[in-house]
């Protein structure tokens, strides 16, 4: 991997394009003078230090193969879900279940992608697993909100674990002619993510007017959504040499995974207002938890993963 | 080699627990005070001195339980040389006042924290008062009450469970109730119960939370 000249080009676009940023926001830093100004430009420089460690991370999982990759995805997962259960009410009878699914589920899911056994993956948790919860809850006798508590069990699963796994799921896929390690679909895949992230953040900023749903996000407007995601699809093509597509079909792919990504983020934050709370926790500086930063990678790799094995692997 | 062991202790906790400290009604002040807080897990204790900024935890002991923390030689160790805990003996059998030996401690200038409760109650419930933490109050008044809700070690290790969860805790500090001379005793238990579950959240907690009756 570390001879690969596409990987060392898109290694080094990434790390000049995060230097560029953190020249301008020390810049701006020091040109900022009234209050609201100096709190959004702090808030900018945090999110930029948490992307040099971001990329360090996903630098070396990408460096050092599969194993190491699936590890940490697996520590995402288990810290995404922990995060999500431990705003979400459950009970007593939960607990059997819920230890299970921090030290059995999670491994069990990454270790499938690891052994290539993609049919049992794929149905490990929507299936045997969505049985095997409500009996376990059901045999703790406890049946107050049992409906409730078990849709919450199932629905943080399946976004923080079953959802979020379908990124690294993507170094099983191969293609023909494509010669390159379909780790670089991953890469691809976490860039186009959050270029549009971090885009649709920027745009919304310096050009936001009309507010998309102020109910659910007030960060949240058309103008940083059109700006971001166009960004992102124009970036997406740019990057089609990374991947088996043409630049149109890479155009067509990232329009899916910032629309997932956009969906993801919408609908996280839908369940943040429900849960009363602001972020999902207080693990990266500036961002808030881990989930608030994957939450927009639980819509996309799903999508992302299954249209490219549909139409591109062999 | 005690405080290498209580930081890898504290460590740990943090690690699974989380243990966030968000000082909602107060500051982390260097002032004697009284730390109350709703008990339902033995992780509970543990949680409430990772939350306390290492430079308070020297002189605020929890108040534990004997017959659980005093039961081996190690669950003794954690307790009282890595938690700084004071072990009471809640049975009863003993004639000695249980607690004199946490008032000795309030004597030299020090601070508590307390499970008023005095027992482990099931699924978020905040249980009766015991009027240990009115006796103590009405002796040190100087000392600030402080409630304490604890959020999530009862789902971490529940009553009856040996099995760790390693779910984010959170221990919220309200602010100090004030004092009132013309309280009885069941008027101010009330009060300091009522103090507590106020600091709960109904969106988060799993049943209804039903205010004190008067």
């Amino acid at each position: 991997m570390i001879a690969n000249p596409v990987f060392v080009t898109v290694t080094a676009c990434v790390i000049g394009f995060l230097a560029l940023c953190t020249v301008i926001g020390l810049v701006l830093a020091r040109n900022v003078s009234t209050p609201a100004a100096r709190d959004t430009v702090a808030n900018l420089n945090a999110r930029i230090r948490s992307w040099w460690g971001i990329v360090f991370v996903f630098g070396a999982a990408l460096l050092f193969g599969r194993v190491v990759t699936l590890v940490l995805f697996a520590i995402l997962s288990f810290l995404a879900f922990r995060e999500f259960m431990s705003l979400t009410p459950t009970r007593a009878g939960d607990h059997r279940s819920l230890f299970l699914s921090f030290f059995v589920v999670v491994p069990v899911q990454y270790w499938l992608i690891g052994i290539d056994w993609y049919g049992l993956f794929s149905i490990f948790i929507p299936v045997y697993v969505f049985l095997l919860f409500p009996a376990l809850s059901a045999m703790a006798g406890d049946t107050r909100d049992f409906l409730a508590r078990n849709a919450k069990l199932q629905w943080g699963l399946m976004l923080t674990v079953f959802a979020i796994s379908h990124a690294p799921a993507l170094l099983l896929l191969e293609f023909s002619g494509y010669g390159l390690p379909s780790a670089l679909l991953l890469l691809y895949l976490m860039i186009v993510v959050q270029i549009s992230d971090v885009f649709q953040y920027v745009f919304g900023k310096l050009f936001g007017r009309t507010r998309l749903s102020p109910a659910i996000s007030p960060s949240k407007t058309v103008e940083g959504l059109v700006g971001g995601g166009l960004s992102a699809v124009l970036i997406g093509a740019a990057l089609s040499g990374i991947t088996p597509f043409s630049p149109l079909q890479a155009a067509a792919m990232s329009g899916v995974i910032v629309i997932g990504g956009f969906f993801g983020g919408f609908v996280l934050s839908a369940i943040k207002r429900d849960l009363g709370v602001k972020d999902w926790g207080r693990m990266i500086e500036g961002h808030g938890g881990i989930l608030d930063r994957m939450d927009s990678v639980s819509f996309a790799s799903p999508l992302f993963f299954h249209l490219t094995r549909y139409y591109f692997a062999t | 080699m005690k405080s290498a062991l209580r930081f890898g202790l504290l460590g740990v906790v943090r690690l699974l627990a989380g243990a966030h400290a968000d000082w909602q009604g107060c500051a982390p002040q260097r002032r004697q005070r009284i730390y109350y807080a709703n008990h339902t897990s033995h992780f509970d204790t543990l949680v409430i001195v990772a939350a306390l900024p290492a430079e308070l935890r020297s002189e605020t002991h929890p108040v534990a339980a004997l017959d659980y923390w005093g039961a081996s030689a190690l669950r003794r160790f954690i307790a009282v040389e890595c938690l700084n805990a004071v072990l009471i003996d809640r049975s009863g059998q003993s004639s000695a006042d249980p607690l004199q030996a946490p008032a000795a401690l309030l004597a030299r200038g020090h601070s508590l924290i307390l499970f008023p409760e005095g027992t482990r109650g099931t699924d978020g419930d905040v249980g009766r008062f015991r009027s240990g933490l009115y006796n103590l109050t009405q002796r040190f008044p100087q000392a600030e009450l402080v409630p304490v809700y604890l959020d999530n070690p009862r789902r971490v290790m529940p009553k009856g469970s040996f099995l760790i969860v390693p779910l984010i805790c959170t221990a919220r500090f309200g602010a100090p109730l004030t004092p009132d001379l013309s309280e009885d005793r069941e008027q101010f238990l009330l009060r300091a119960r009522s103090a507590l579950m106020a600091l709960a959240d109904p969106r988060r907690s799993p049943e209804p939370v039903v205010p004190a009756a008067t």
